[in-house]
């Protein structure tokens, strides 16, 4: 590979902007400037090196950081247009058809535009998830493109730089000692430097003091930090890799846990607890009657035996009795069970009578588990009611005339029931509907009818279950990103080049990445111990200077 | 005097606090001329601070009693959360007064505060109960970590201000000069806001109306400022409550309408009697103010408070809310509109430092960057928490 060798000698890889030996400017740009670029220190970074093959223009492409913004900026753009109307998985409407007609109904032509662009489901577009993958390769690019030059040049430092270098540095003092033995300076330089943390290296009459380098590397630690997040995230869509399901459970039910083999779960009860607060203003302005103050599901947790059959419920063992409550779900095994919803007052048990619709005899009652009908209920040796059909989610007739039921969830039940007396011992049809008794063909002779009587209702509770594997990885991720943001805010990287020439006077330089603030103090803490020459800051406006002189 | 009481009046004795510091601030300012009285303005500028450190006590001690009253953290509705980010921006300008000793900074964060906390106090005052979902410890955690973390990148944009207000040619048309001047107005428009609200409060102003929604369901409403916008089909239920002027559809919320025409109408008014009376835009007025302050110093004021607000705001606002929404949902990313503004804010803020680390944008640049990424995190306190609905909604 092309070199470019340097005044002193040495040779540099092409593109390197200052020598990494003695530290002259290379370039025309470099020789122009009052104070030298020091990013990257210099070194020749390889998108700026190589741009001849495919491989080379994608990773040019990447590792630019102006593409980089410009992916940023899209990503925040887009990531705010899904904000300007609800997303689909905030809609409570499960068709499609459902979906259209909420963004027409809600938001007028502009929801339907929203929804036929994609918009209401932008997050899981194909795109946005493109935009995101590129955002991650660009940092994993630029990262090694610019990370691995800069900690060679780091790691490889002279200490004694060319004055063409010291004199292009922001921070510049050359004179004589103001006060004292000239050839005493270096040591209570030295010394002083050391006292403020400073690791100092000499080479012959020059010495570099340098601190916090490692907070150059903080921003390439934040970035591995995200690329394993993001690496989490990905692994999540993944099959097997996360759980997420959802139950109803009764009270007093006992049911199989969706998502998780061989647990059962109980509820003993659902609590819902109000605050009894007098209704505050924001209360009133909304409507708000009542602010809820606890949503509980008390539950036994249970495993199967371990030799037990999938589905059997004898032989269960307990394994935790929990409360699960928003903020306090249980968790067993990786798995953990979140309060989402409940439904109070579910209907659980109807009860009719068995009714003679002249008399008003009443022949008996029947109580029917909604979630459980029996086929037939027997109320004596002549008289029994059978239930032919059950509706529990009745919609009303379908097409063909028959009725239909939308969920198996006894929201709005219906029966047709045989109804078998002593005066009509092969029995009599009648369909049941809540509010409604419609008889069969020519019911209207039918004597007997059922009667509703009761209803006796039971809460339930909606859980979800997940489960994620990836969820430590992103921690991992998470962490180190927090850690190599640290390093590298909190920190900066400081160095201090000083040089007694031959005639006794003093040459200093100074740099850091960032906080000048803070470095100028040391330098003036520095100046003052060692009776050095004042040091200017060559990037401060002439005209502030004037200003401060005056 | 009950314990909300006491808390109440020292929120009042904070913000009395910051107006005088203000005041003392632009003293210190004004009398900084060449003549020798260097040693005057000094004096003025640390007595501003020793006010601005008073207030923020006062402001301290409201958060306190009205934690020990309620037995909750009070930054769970608008009122209280605002208020806390109003005292979150002065902790971070005596922060960053005491590193690098600028009373400059308060000349801009101590009214902004005040625009912030009068605003905050247009809200209802009552404690609200927590509904379960906000009834844990990370909801002080991630909270206040969130709104520390915010207030601290805000200095940038108090620095970028006072930049943008020294370098930019108020005399010279142009577009710098129309934005730097829109962004005053703004803050004007806020004012009126504040000004609206509190003279139809103390007329006593409150009329009642029934309208139907978009559901077809008839409610009522409570307008505090004379119906300009009235809501779909409104009818009065107050005896002798005035017609509103335009009935506007269902899908519109013509109550948070109405609230923001009267901001306008009164900011406005306010903005052309500063002008009618100055004879003058109101940057070139605060000009003379910011003569003095080192331009270098502010670009790196503002520069700084993006290094130390950002690691903050990203363990607060994405990393705790993260955790926390995994503990009371199981998922710790969900899409709702806070949290894509949370991330919204933090992606800006990472552009800022790769255009400045890597691109070279500082000083004027890095300044306008500062003053768009506050009016993002803005946005996302005012309108993400008022307008646009979701789990963080306040509305």
């Amino acid at each position: 590979m092309e070199k470019i060798v340097c005044a002193c000698g040495h040779e540099n890889p092409l593109g390197t902007k200052i020598c990494s030996n003695c530290g002259r400017p290379l370039t025309e740009e470099g020789k122009s400037q009052k104070v030298l670029d020091m990013k990257y220190d210099g070194s020749a970074i390889r998108s700026k090196t190589h741009n001849k093959s495919f491989v080379d223009k994608v990773w040019n492409f990447f590792s630019s950081v102006k593409v980089g913004v410009a992916l940023i900026i899209i990503l925040l753009v887009v990531a705010s247009i899904g904000t300007i109307f609800p997303q689909e998985f905030f809609v409570a409407a499960g068709t499609e058809a459902g979906k259209a007609l909420y963004y027409e109904t809600n938001y007028g032509s502009l929801g339907t535009l929203y929804y036929n662009l994609g918009l209401s489901d932008l997050y899981s577009t194909w795109w946005f998830q493109v935009l995101v993958g590129m955002l991650g390769v660009s940092i994993i690019v630029a990262s090694i493109d610019r990370g691995i030059p800069l900690h060679k040049s780091l790691t490889k430092q002279r200490v004694k730089r060319h004055e063409s270098f010291m004199r292009r540095q922001r921070i510049i003092a050359e004179g004589a000692v103001t006060e004292g033995d000239p050839s005493k300076t270096l040591y209570s330089v030295e010394e002083k430097l050391k006292k403020m943390n400073y690791k100092v290296r000499h080479d012959g009459s020059a010495l570099l003091a340098e601190k916090g380098r490692f907070s150059r590397y903080g921003p390439y630690i934040n970035h591995v930090g995200l690329i394993i997040f993001l690496l989490g995230v990905m692994l999540h869509q993944l099959p097997g890799m996360h759980v997420d399901e959802s139950m109803w459970i009764r009270d007093g039910e006992t049911r199989a846990i969706p998502g998780m083999d061989g647990y059962f779960l109980e509820s003993k009860k659902f609590i819902l607890e109000t605050h009894d607060n007098d209704p505050t203003t924001a209360q009133i302005q909304q409507g708000v009657a009542v602010i809820a103050k606890n949503y509980q599901t008390d539950v036994v947790l249970y495993k199967q035996s371990d030799d037990a059959l999938p589905g059997e419920t004898n032989n269960l063992e307990v394994v935790k009795e929990y409360s699960i409550r928003v903020n306090h779900p249980l968790e067993h095994d990786g798995y953990s069970l979140y309060q989402m919803d409940y439904r109070l007052n579910e209907l659980k048990e109807m009860t009719f009578s068995l009714t003679n619709k002249e008399t008003g005899t009443v022949l008996g009652n029947i109580t029917i588990d909604l979630r459980n009908p029996k086929s037939e209920y027997v109320i004596d040796e002549n008289t029994k009611v059978e239930l032919m059909e059950y509706y529990p989610d009745y919609t009303g007739f379908n097409d063909e005339g028959k009725p239909q039921t939308a969920t198996p969830n006894p929201n709005n039940p219906a029966f047709i029931f045989n109804m078998i007396t002593p005066e009509k011992p092969k029995g009599e049809i009648s369909f049941v509907a809540i509010q409604q008794t419609v008889e069969g063909s020519g019911a209207s002779e039918n004597t007997y009818k059922m009667a509703f009587t009761g209803v006796d209702t039971i809460n339930m509770s909606g859980l979800t279950i997940r489960m994620d594997k990836t969820i430590p990885l992103l921690i991992v991720g998470g962490f180190i990103f927090l850690l190599g943001l640290a390093i590298g805010s909190y920190w900066n990287h400081r160095r201090v080049w000083i040089e007694q020439l031959a005639d006794g006077q003093i040459r200093l330089a100074a740099h850091t990445n960032k906080n000048w603030f803070g470095i100028k103090k040391e330098i003036d803490a520095l100046t003052e111990y060692a009776h050095l020459p004042q040091y200017v800051d060559q990037l401060v406006d002439e005209k502030e200077k004037e200003k401060k002189d005056e | 005097m009950s314990l909300i009481d006491i808390s109440g009046n020292l929120l009042f004795v904070a913000f009395v606090a910051y107006l005088v510091a203000t005041l003392l601030i632009g003293g210190s300012i004004k009398s900084a001329k060449p003549d020798g009285a260097a040693g005057r303005a000094t004096k003025w500028g640390q007595l501003a601070i020793i006010v601005t450190i008073i207030g923020f006590l006062a402001h301290l001690g409201y958060f306190i009693t009205r934690w020990i009253y309620s037995g909750q953290v009070p930054v769970s509705n608008m009122f209280e959360f605002t208020t806390a980010f109003g005292m979150f921006l002065i902790g971070a300008f005596i922060y960053m007064y005491f590193m690098y000793r600028v009373t400059a900074l308060g000349l801009v964060a101590l009214p902004i505060a005040l625009i912030i906390i009068g605003w905050a106090a247009m809200f209802p005052r009552e404690v609200t109960p927590l509904v379960p979902s906000l009834q844990s410890h990370w909801l002080t955690i991630h909270v206040i970590t969130a709104a520390i973390g915010q207030s601290i990148l805000a200095i940038s944009a108090v620095a970028g201000l006072i930049y943008l207000l020294k370098v930019i040619d108020a005399k010279k048309k142009g577009k710098e000069r129309f934005w730097l001047e829109a962004v005053l107005y703004f803050l004007v428009i806020i004012v009126g806001n504040i000004a609206a609200s509190v003279a139809f409060n103390v007329v006593g102003y409150e009329d009642r109306y029934s309208y139907i929604n978009k559901d077809e369901i008839e409610l009522q409403i409570i307008y505090n400022h004379p119906p300009i916008f009235g809501m779909n089909e409104s009818t009065a239920i107050t005896e002798g409550a005035m017609e509103p002027l335009i009935e506007m559809p269902a899908f519109i919320h013509a109550q948070k309408l109405n609230i923001v025409v009267w901001s306008l109408l009164v900011g406005t008014i306010l903005y052309v009697l500063i002008r009618l009376i100055a004879r003058k835009r109101i940057i070139e007025l605060l000009n003379p103010l910011v003569q003095k302050v080192n331009l270098q110093l502010f670009d790196e004021i503002g520069y700084r408070s993006v290094l130390i607000g950002f690691p903050i705001f990203s363990l607060g606002a994405l990393v705790f809310a993260m955790i926390w929404a995994q503990e009371a949902w199981g998922r710790f990313w969900g899409w709702d509109p806070k949290e894509v503004w949370a991330l919204i804010t933090w992606l800006f803020y990472a552009a800022y430092l790769h255009l400045r680390l890597s691109k070279g944008w500082e000083g004027k640049k890095s300044a306008w960057l500062a003053l768009i990424g506050f009016g993002i995190i803005i946005f996302n306190l005012v309108v993400v928490n008022l307008v646009i609905a979701g789990l963080h909604s306040y509305a």
